[in-house]
């Protein structure tokens, strides 16, 4: 209910858990790959039911798909085209929208083949304009589903800021380490409590949206110069940001909880000094983020690593479905997240 | 007996230790506020248990501040190894947050600050340490459920940690333990049982008197007596020597066949 999350808009920073209902993203490569598998699996259905024997179904097949994939091309490309000012509309427009769209879409198609190859059996356009509504609607139902079905991950994610993320530990070693300065350097005292202000802002939001991943470095800088209070020269970081595309979106938390557990199980554990690298570069559409740190297999024995890892598969699968990657390689001594997303901007 | 009941009515001698610079910086800022009104010197600080028991070896303390979550080597293990000292000082533990090891400390009634560290409370602490009982050995053992990462052996006046995963087996001699690594051998006093039950999944036992790592195990052979059949016996990794394996414990030989 999207008027309605705007009409309680007071109420809204005390119930996050409202949920906003969206259209899909049409320039999403998984989105097409799913509305291409739905339209042709019906059409295999609509085969099915109407062959007479096993070996017809490839030939009504074909019948059928015929005037389909027209529309269907015709369709991905104008969605692709309109992606953006649908996404300005709210949710129930954006349907009507679509629904419209897809029938305006389906009656050229018609018009055209009727004066290509003749022959226009009466009643045939309002048939095919009835499938056309119910197929559409079966695909936004579908995808408001998914959506619904992803869309926890969000609001845990920030649950799990609060409990899991913040890990107690940094919390309170770092309010001891800020202690620690307050006496003989004053100054960097202050720079670390507005390091820490800075973190748990960021960390206490209301995480939904996307953030342009320059501002996911910056926090993320921040939050190591807090570690470097505590850890000397235990801890080296290279950041490795050249070509960094500083307008590609992100969602937010991603970067910082990564290396937060590289310095928990790669830095900690151990008394010998360790190097974290973050490398952050675009390559054709998308982008790149490689993290690695020190491992060794009996170097430590805490948990939660994974906790922290299913929360940003789940969130990156909800902004950017198919399109994003995550993949963790362990060596002998070096752990490595590898993570590719789609390189978006923010629309002007 | 613990000396520090002697030393009524001086300075309490306090040694920080912690691997975090800061945090060691923050105490010892704290213990000169306690020295304002207490008899208190700060003797030493250090980074890890390593560097404490290379520190207590030419210097003599009353207390140990003992952070509990160090790299290598936690609070609770150093402190189970200080007990190997001539005279083990009495041991406070520090901690930013530790919820199994809390749980386990309260129970047994054993003394810990929280960081932040409240000058009240490390006050508090400090006055009383005189009047506690020192840490038993079988307490310290209860606050953890992790086996210890090495084993500490006293050397002429000395306590030598000898790393856990180091250790080709352990060896029950009359009064002693045999430890042998791959470059010596060192005694110990303790039990081959008590050893066995915190080792357990390190070590096997192959005969009454003696437990191997199951990491170095390299072979079983039988070595042929005459026309008997022989006994059955293991060859370790980085060992000449052949261990025997008793009729009794033969059972293990098979274990490791399985896997």
């Amino acid at each position: 209910m999207p008027r309605a999350d705007e009409d309680l808009g007071a109420v809204k920073s005390i119930n996050q858990n409202v949920h906003r209902d969206a259209l899909p993203d049409f320039r999403n490569l998984g989105v097409i790959l799913r509305i291409v598998l739905v339209v042709l699996g019906l059409s295999l259905f609509v085969a099915l039911a109407e062959a007479g024997s096993w070996s017809e179904i490839s030939a009504r097949f074909l019948q059928v798909a015929a005037p389909v994939q027209p529309v269907l091309v015709l369709s991905i490309l104008v969605l692709y085209a309109a992606s953006t000012a649908l996404r300005r509309l709210t949710y129930r427009v954006g349907v009507l929208v679509v629904v419209l769209t897809e029938i305006i879409l389906v009656t050229i198609v018609h018009r055209a083949g009727a004066e290509l190859f003749g022959g226009n059996p009466a009643g045939q356009l309002e048939r095919y304009w009835v499938f056309t509504a119910a197929v559409t609607a079966l695909l936004l139902y579908y995808f408001y589903l998914r959506n619904r079905a992803l869309s926890p991950a969000l609001s845990e994610a920030r649950l799990q800021a609060l409990q899991a993320r913040i890990r107690p530990h940094f919390l309170f070693n770092s309010i001891n380490a800020v202690l620690s300065l307050v006496r003989q350097e004053p100054k960097r005292a202050e720079n670390a409590l507005e390091d820490m202000a800075d973190l748990f802002r960021v960390l206490m939001a209301d995480n939904r949206d996307l953030t342009p991943i320059a501002n996911e470095v910056e926090l993320t800088r921040q939050y190591l110069a807090i570690e470097q209070l505590r850890l000397g020269e235990r801890l080296t970081v290279e950041w490795h940001t050249e070509n960094m595309p500083e307008d590609a979106l992100i969602p937010p938390l991603v970067l910082q909880p990564l290396v937060e557990n590289a310095v928990y199980h790669g830095i900690e554990p151990h008394s010998q000094a360790g190097v974290i690298s973050v490398n952050v570069y675009k390559v054709r559409d998308e982008v790149h983020l490689v993290l690695r740190n020190p491992y060794r297999s009996d170097g430590d024995h805490h948990a939660g690593n994974k906790m922290a890892l299913g929360n940003i598969k789940e969130r990156l699968a909800l902004h950017f479905d198919a399109e994003a990657r995550l993949r963790t390689t362990v060596s002998e001594n070096a752990y490595q997240v590898h993570i590719v997303i789609p390189y978006r901007r923010q629309p002007r | 007996m613990n000396m520090t009941a002697n030393r009524q009515g001086q300075a309490l001698r306090v040694v920080v230790v912690d691997d975090e610079a800061p945090a060691r910086s923050r105490l010892r800022d704290l213990l000169e506020d306690c020295a304002a009104s207490m008899a208190l010197e700060v003797v030493g600080d250090a980074p890890n248990g390593r560097a404490l028991l290379d520190l207590l070896e030419h210097t003599e303390a009353d207390v140990v501040l003992l952070d509990i979550r160090m790299p290598e080597m936690d609070g609770i293990e150093v402190a189970q190894h200080l007990q190997k000292l001539p005279d083990p000082p009495n041991v406070i533990f520090t901690t930013a947050y530790d919820s199994y090891a809390l749980q386990a400390f309260e129970l047994h009634a054993v003394d810990y600050l929280l960081k932040p560290i409240r000058l009240r409370r490390l006050f508090d602490a400090l006055s009383r340490v005189r009047t506690i009982t020192p840490l038993s050995l079988d307490v310290l053992q209860k606050l953890t459920p992790e086996p210890r990462r090495h084993i500490s052996v006293q050397e002429r006046g000395r306590v030598i940690l000898v790393p856990v995963d180091k250790i080709l087996y352990l060896r029950a001699e009359l009064k002693y333990v045999t430890i042998r690594t791959a470059e010596r051998e060192y005694l110990l006093e303790e039990s081959l049982t008590r050893l066995e039950t915190e080792f357990g999944a390190r070590f096997v036992r192959i005969h009454r008197s003696c437990l191997v790592a199951r990491d170095y195990v390299e072979s079983f052979e039988r070595q042929a007596e005459g026309d008997a059949e022989g006994q059955w016996v293991v060859k370790l990794r980085d060992l000449d020597e052949r261990l025997s394996v008793s009729r009794r414990q033969q059972h293990v030989i098979k274990e490791f066949g399985r896997t």
